[in-house]
């Protein structure tokens, strides 16, 4: 990562009132939003939306010209831009053939896209931003932090300071009457600008309507009062028919801002007259830059569907800590990343696509249902692709690229680890993941590794067999989870059989972009956890089960592997995450809990890949209830806890803050005890905990169980 | 629906109002213009678009109950009166909106310019949603159909809600009962 780039995510992460403010705003968010989609499907909201928008993707061509066709049949004029300069040049043309002096500008990303003002003003032309975000964004000389909120990074102090200076008076802090400034000031601009611009937030080809939605007013200013309007339209916004208008319409506000609509949609087909009496000339853009390009391609068609709402913003943990300028360009946040690598160049995207932690948040709340987070893996596996790893990288996964080398690093670690391990934590990790680690300890390497241990437990005569897949944590770490797996599933009838030729899941790989280390990965796992005959293939780590499970298969595909996908499959049909599989075998009366005991209250913290990419959140703390536990939910109860795998190595400046708000809410549940299903998120939140010093254990739910179990 | 109306379109700030016959929706209208302070001068005038509400009534005679309330719409006229009164064509009664044609320049002056705009639409005109009224739109008809809901707002400085950014600062809707939908 470059240096100015770790500046910037630093500066961001210190800067209080940033912060603040992005951490207020998605915590009310979240409530908000699902108060403001109450009674409505949202899954099916989405598919319609994604259907309607992916079948316009796949239709553009023709979208445009029945649009073109329908709106200057009704007295538009509609110009087709290929790229970000013809959109340039035609404004300008339309701006020096009209003389135009002043513009008025209701807000709009494509324009931002194409800086579009810098062109304008360096004709002469004076432009005026009138949303009051963008507004301040434009007196304060910089770019939106956020697609919706663009002035969300200020405070009303530094607001006040630039209206005092634009007015030439010295204004108070109060925010009303910082907006009343706006409004007079701005009034003037719309009553005398010879020009409105405007962006479009859905364009209908069988009708040529463009669809404006603001809360402000200032669209219907700006397409009213000037007698030139120019609407540029990103080719995206298309939809084929007018009643499209309406899914769109009902999630829009909801995900963008948590209201039911915005105070103001205008629906504009063709020209309108003027307060003269005369028409409209009304200008039409429909910009490409490069989005037929990201059509076309497989992997990113599906970012068509995307409708700007800004909602993975509002709920992406790493966008609430550094907010959008970190993302240096137009389009910020997840969706940013992807934009951002298309509509500029890949290259562009290689930092900032390092800020995704693969959470999950944003693909769950997408009203278009995007697949963000595999979209931007899929940006990182190009770019080590085309540029290979960086060095430091190369010499980690080139380890664990061979198991018995990665194995036997792991075991050397144990021991050199040692002298500077105090009780079970390690202070300073001569591991080869070690750049770290303030605000957390990291568990030392066990003396013993899971697979070594695992040869010694006597285990009972049982009819069926289990294949147990450990992953690295609870292998090199964590073998007590192990000991406890296998303690519990010898209970409830099954033999546990441990292949000993099993590696790394290959995930780490996987999200560093190694897809081919990843796929080495997943052939040796195939070979190892198919050889017995069992019933089923545990993991007790979600990151691993979903790597079994899903991503050994999305992995051969992306490398065109085919040879192996259907020993995938085979594979995945086996594979079970432990809590899913303890409340099977407690619902079958298989696994029986002791009775009468009153282990007491704790917390449950969900985990993204349990949570999000499995499905599974009830399961788990239905056998914590079975087995006696209170269970106190925290605030954000699934908001990831930083790990990340390596993220928290990569990038402990996000990490590490994530963490403490995982921390807070832990602690304002008061319980003594957090469960988790996850060996990493317990990595992380254990190690927050010893260095925070709380009295609060955390715990595997499988730790737990194993000590509830009837004999 | 009429109370899921008031109740959605109040929570978004909107003030409303419903009288069973157009004559008491009219003098409702008409002291409300006199208490917010219409007068016959720069920045206090009222506007009222002319729509089927108006059709018996005898402007001048209205204009002389409240001097200021004028009928001959201009943009400046717009830009400087205090409030704007039109019909609308549909409320929704599920986001409390209200949907009109707005094709016609005068329709969007006096919603638009005025601090205060007052809404006047026919209580059997109130539909359940969006989806009910997308079947009556038509857009090969109307070039700028509009909604509207609750007054003008912002939150781009520190999140706080605040009313009355470009458009107007109050929406009075007056459901008349009377009226045909």
């Amino acid at each position: 990562m470059e240096k100015k780039f770790k500046k910037s995510i630093n500066d961001a992460v210190n800067n209080s009132i940033l912060t603040g403010a992005l951490g207020k705003f998605s915590e009310a968010y979240r409530v908000n939003r699902a108060k403001a989609y109450e009674g409505i499907d949202f899954e099916a909201l989405r598919q319609t939306i994604a259907d309607r928008k992916s079948y316009a993707a796949a239709h553009l061509e023709e979208l445009a010209a029945v649009f073109k066709q329908n709106a200057e049949a009704r007295g538009a004029k509609v110009f087709r831009a290929g790229n970000a300069q013809d959109a340039v040049d035609y404004i300008l043309k339309v701006a020096r053939d009209n003389n135009v002096k002043s513009v008025v500008k209701s807000k709009s990303m494509a324009s931002e896209e194409i800086h579009l003002n810098k062109h304008l003003e360096e004709i002469g032309v004076s432009v005026r931003e009138t949303d009051l975000g963008e507004w301040i964004i434009q007196l304060a000389g910089q770019r939106p932090s956020h697609m919706v909120m663009p002035a969300i990074h200020m405070t009303k102090e530094q607001v006040s300071d630039l209206f005092s200076k634009e007015v030439h008076e010295r204004l108070s802090n109060d925010i009303p009457k910082l907006v009343e400034v706006a409004r007079n000031e701005l009034r003037t601009k719309f009553l005398e600008a010879d020009m409105g611009i405007s962006g479009g937030n859905i364009a209908v080809a069988e009708t040529g309507s463009i669809v404006l939605v603001t809360n402000e007013g200032n669209a219907r200013m700006t397409t009213m009062l000037p007698k030139i309007h120019v609407a540029l339209v990103g080719i995206e916004k298309f939809v084929e028919k007018f009643d499209d208008i309406v899914p769109i319409l009902t999630a829009l506000p909801r995900s963008a801002t948590a209201q039911l609509l915005t105070s103001y949609v205008s629906i504009i087909t063709g020209a309108t007259p003027n307060t003269d009496g005369t028409m409209k000339d009304l200008h039409i853009v429909l910009m490409d830059n490069h989005r037929t390009e990201m059509r076309d391609d497989p992997k990113f068609a599906q970012a068509m569907q995307c409708i700007r709402c800004g909602s993975c913003l509002n709920v992406c943990p790493i966008f609430r800590l550094v907010g959008g300028h970190v993302f240096g360009s137009t389009y910020t946040g997840g969706i940013g990343t992807i934009l951002t690598a298309w509509f500029e160049e890949m290259k562009n995207s290689e930092d900032i696509q390092g800020l995704c932690i693969q959470c999950g948040n944003c693909k769950e709340v997408c009203p278009g249902k995007l697949d963000i987070p595999e979209m931007i893996l899929e940006i990182r596996r190009r770019l080590v692709a085309d540029k290979g790893q960086s060095l430091a990288q190369k010499a980690i996964f080139t380890v664990v690229n061979n198991r018995k080398m990665f194995h036997a690093m792991l075991r050397t670690a144990s021991i050199t680890g040692k002298p500077f391990t105090t009780g079970s934590y390690i202070r300073h990790l001569p591991f080869f993941l070690s750049d770290l680690t303030e605000g957390r300890s990291l568990p030392a390497i066990a003396a013993t590794p899971f697979r070594d241990q695992f040869k010694k437990i006597k285990q009972p005569e049982c009819n069926e067999k289990i294949a147990f897949y450990s992953g690295c944590l609870i292998d090199f770490a964590y073998p007590e989870m192990g000991i406890a797996l296998v303690k519990i599933l010898n209970k409830a009838g099954y033999e546990v059989v441990y292949p000993q030729e099993q590696t790394c899941c290959g995930a780490p790989a996987r999200y560093n972009g190694a897809y081919e280390v990843a796929a080495n990965n997943a052939v040796d796992n195939i070979k190892a956890l198919l050889k017995d005959d069992v019933q089923y293939v545990v993991s007790a780590c979600p990151t691993c089960t979903v790597a079994l499970n899903q991503e050994f298969k999305s992995t051969f595909e992306s490398l065109g592997q085919t040879e192996h996908i259907q020993d995938a499959e085979r594979l995945a049909a086996k594979v079970v995450d432990f809590s899913v599989l303890a409340k099977k075998l407690i619902d079958e009366g298989k696994l029986k809990l002791r009775k009468g005991v009153n282990p007491g209250i704790l917390t449950y913290h969900d985990s993204c890949h349990l949570k999000r990419t499995l499905k599974v959140s009830e399961q788990p703390r239905d056998i914590l209830r079975k087995a006696g536990y209170e269970i106190k939910e925290m605030f954000e109860c699934d908001m990831c806890c930083g790990m990340g795998g390596s993220y928290s190595i990569k990038l402990p400046e996000i990490s590490r803050p994530i963490l403490q708000r995982k921390l807070e809410n832990i602690r304002n549940t008061g319980a003594p005890l957090v469960a988790m299903d996850c060996p990493g998120c317990v990595m992380q939140i254990r190690g927050g905990i010893d260095q925070s010093g709380d009295r609060i254990s955390v715990k595997h739910t499988l730790e737990l169980l194993a000590e509830l179990i009837e004999d | 629906m009429y109370e899921k109306f008031k109740l959605r379109a109040e929570a978004v700030g909107a003030e409303v109002h419903r009288f069973r016959t157009k004559s008491d929706a009219k003098e409702f209208i008409l002291s409300f213009l006199k208490n917010e302070g219409v007068a016959d001068k720069n920045k206090s005038f009222a506007l009222w678009k002319d729509s089927a509400f108006l059709k018996d009534e005898d402007k001048k005679s209205l204009s002389e109950r409240i001097p200021g309330l004028k009928f001959d719409i201009t943009r400046q006229l717009a830009a400087d009166s205090a409030a704007g009164i039109s019909e609308m064509s549909y409320a929704l009664a599920d986001t409390g909106s209200l949907v009109s044609d707005q094709t016609s320049i005068n329709e969007r002056l006096v919603s638009t310019l005025p601090a205060i705009h007052i809404a006047i639409v026919g209580t059997s005109s109130i539909l359940e949603d969006k989806i009910a009224v997308f079947k009556k739109l038509r857009p090969e008809n109307s070039s700028y159909i509009a909604f509207i809901t609750g007054p003008s707002r912002t939150a781009d400085i520190e999140r706080v809600l605040t009313i009355g950014v470009h458009g107007p600062k109050r929406l009075i809707i007056v459901f008349v009962d009377e009226m045909e939908g």
